[in-house]
């Protein structure tokens, strides 16, 4: 496929606010999990808490917005420079040659929530909550489009936990069909009721700080994070970081549990390689689902095992952010993209105790070296699977 | 910028009053179809499956499966594309009110139907579809933007895309804060060039325009009731076979459709 240039890329998760951080937290070993202290009955469990969204109220001329996911939105764009970045980008081109792709899970559903807990005495929505926008999936994406003022394209995925690494392949083709010049993608998930008592449900939230490939894993750490990226021609950032390929597949098998022989992931891994024009021992880095359930863990092992030789280094990150969900998928590129930049393969934090499935790939401690090319893998409920593919600068496949 | 072309395949569509897209085309005829049975059949789902499966994904599942029947295409060799403006109010309802009393009382099994990409979860279940599905929303605008993506799915990779859109009706205190007056759910298969199946040639251009061609009784109130029925103009353009029409894709985007029928 045209791969693209990754002009500008932010973070903002447990592990702080921008990339510095994030690259600081990742360098020094240090998990962004603390006790859950989210909500007024916090179960008991470790969650990847982003400070200071409390006080982090929008603009004025945002408050119709207000919520904490379009909080934590804003929070993130105001990182790294990305807002400027985006601004040239729309003088550049045009507000509406520039597309905007974000993926959520839950999008601002906690302000669905409060309303609930704020009925009045007819059984309605508080005044301040009669705000039809918030309460719509598509609330994200809505927000960002006003915020960055775009009129392009403007598509929210959500897919549970693959919905942000979805947008970089929607940005890709509309793109390479020449609908838009340039394309903001991104993601942003919040702590809520709704996934810290529904994963609760599912039995699949540890009581302690999620241990990713850990053999005495026993769940997910939930957590929550902004991510975005600008996405532009070559030409247009010719020293920046590729996107290289993507690749998209279903399992076909069950809604919370993913395939036993990985079949999706693995359809998905090999489609981003494809169409990268990359083969498996040319990857340096993969960055992993690892949610540190049993049964992701134990596939997504297995399909390391399979198909890469230990010369490609993988690992899970969530160990450092928790699982935030749709959010995963952006946060987790941007992981990568770090990797490329600075040479630094993040290290499997939690995984004190291997579980003998992993292979030689695992990197449990920090390793220090070239990064050319990197891959990030996002599963989600629904067995919907996304694989992406990212080069440096010059990498020719 | 030259017009995204695709093709039309098979058309599916069902909603209190039409139980299929011949229903349509038999009203804007001027005919009486009978409305449907209260609940779609969802006849490609097991029928446990069927059974537990909420409204979305029924309503969902029915017009897939007519469309990809009408098309003549394997349903486990399509990309997916499922847009919905709000997905299943009944159970976001459920959720927000058990979550406001009884928290750690909330179903694990409505919890995970709380997904978005639930419906095109449960189609790729029951069909054994592997291919690349997603599950999308633009608001009222979701029908545009799915179509949309697909339209970028179809071209950029020359596959057949199924696109599904559909809405429940609007559900306990939040149903009275964003509408939703009924269900409506419709699907499209996608081609990238014509073939034997083709029914009808696209050609859409993006403009600025936010607003839907108009339409008349009762098209129009039933679009009123529900974002998904946004697609009306395009679907009763299908029905007659041949024209324009104006379709959103955002606040501030439009989509402009040329149809031309292929016998």
């Amino acid at each position: 496929m045209m791969p693209l240039a990754v002009a500008a890329y932010t973070a903002t998760s447990a592990m702080g606010h921008g990339l510095a951080a994030q690259r600081e937290t990742l360098e020094s070993m240090r998990s962004g999990l603390r006790p859950n202290d989210f909500g007024s009955a916090p179960l008991p469990c470790w969650i990847g808490r982003v400070d200071g969204l409390e006080q982090a109220a929008l603009p004025a001329e945002h408050t119709r917005w207000e919520c904490r996911n379009n909080r934590l939105a804003w929070l993130g764009l105001n990182q790294d420079g990305f807002l400027a970045r985006v601004q040239q980008a729309r003088q550049r081109h045009g507000a509406n040659r520039i597309g905007l792709f974000v993926g959520t899970s839950t999008s601002s559903i906690g302000a669905t929530e409060e309303a609930y807990r704020r009925l009045d005495a007819d059984g309605n929505f508080p005044a301040d909550m009669q705000r039809p926008a918030i309460h719509a999936p598509h609330s994200l994406a809505a927000f960002v489009a006003a915020a960055l003022g775009l009129e392009g394209p403007c598509l929210t995925v959500s897919t549970a936990c693959s919905s942000s690494a979805k947008v970089f392949a929607s940005a890709q083709r509309m793109i390479a069909l020449g609908l838009i010049d340039a394309a903001v993608v991104g993601g942003v998930d919040t702590l809520c009721d709704s996934v810290l008592f529904g994963f609760n449900a599912l039995e699949l939230v540890s009581t302690q700080p999620c241990r990713p490939f850990d053999v005495a894993r026993d769940g997910i750490s939930i957590g929550e994070a902004a991510g975005f990226a600008l996405l532009q021609r070559v030409e247009a950032a010719p020293q920046a970081p590729r996107l290289l390929g993507y690749g998209e597949a279903s399992d076909a098998h069950h809604m919370s549990t993913p395939h036993p022989q990985g079949l999706g992931a693995g359809l998905a891994l090999h489609a981003a390689l494809a169409r990268a024009g990359l083969e498996a021992a040319q990857v340096d880095y993969l960055n992993l689902h690892g949610t540190a359930s049993q049964k992701n863990d134990e596939v997504e092992a297995a399909l390391v095992s399979r198909t890469f030789p230990a010369t490609t280094r993988a690992s899970s990150t969530k160990g450092f952010t928790g699982h935030t969900l749709g959010a995963s998928g952006i946060l987790e590129a941007t992981v990568a993209l770090q990797a490329i930049e600075h040479g630094l393969v993040p290290g499997n934090l939690g995984g004190d105790t291997p579980d003998p499935a992993c292979g030689p790939s695992f990197a449990w401690r920090n390793e220090h070296q070239p990064v050319r090319v990197a891959l990030s893998n996002s599963f989600g409920f629904g067995g919907n699977n996304a694989c992406l593919a990212f080069a440096a600068a010059g990498f020719a496949a | 910028m030259s017009a995204l072309r695709i093709h039309v395949e098979g058309v599916g569509l069902w909603s209190p009053q039409l139980g299929d897209f011949d229903a349509l085309r038999s009203l804007l005829d001027g005919g009486s179809p009978p409305p449907p049975p209260a609940r779609p059949a969802a006849a490609r789902m097991a029928p446990n499956e069927r059974r537990r499966a909420p409204e979305s994904v029924l309503l969902a599942v029915e017009v897939a499966g007519q469309a990809v029947a009408m098309s003549g295409r394997e349903a486990a060799s399509l990309a997916c594309v499922f847009a919905s403006s709000h997905g299943e109010q009944s159970i976001t309802d459920y959720m927000c009110a058990t979550l406001a009393h009884s928290p750690t009382e909330l179903s694990p099994t409505r919890f995970h139907n709380s997904v978005h990409n639930a419906p095109v979860g449960y189609w790729t279940i029951a069909v054994g579809c592997h291919e690349p599905s997603t599950a999308v929303c633009a608001h009222r605008a979701s029908f545009g933007a799915g179509l949309l993506e697909a339209a970028g799915q179809v071209l950029a990779e020359q596959r057949p895309v199924l696109l599904v859109c559909a809405d429940t009706a609007g559900s306990g205190p939040l149903g009275k804060v964003i509408g939703g007056e009924q269900p409506f759910a419709c699907a499209l298969v996608l081609a990238p060039a014509a073939g034997p199946a083709t029914r009808a040639r696209l050609d859409i251009q993006l403009n600025a325009g936010g607003e839907g061609t108009d339409l008349a009784p009762p098209l129009s109130g039933w679009r009123a009731g529900n974002a998904s029925a946004e697609a009306l103009p395009l679907l009763a353009m299908l029905a007659r076979g041949t024209g324009r029409c104006q379709l959103a894709a955002g606040p501030r985007l439009g989509l402009q459709i040329d149809t031309e029928a292929v016998a």
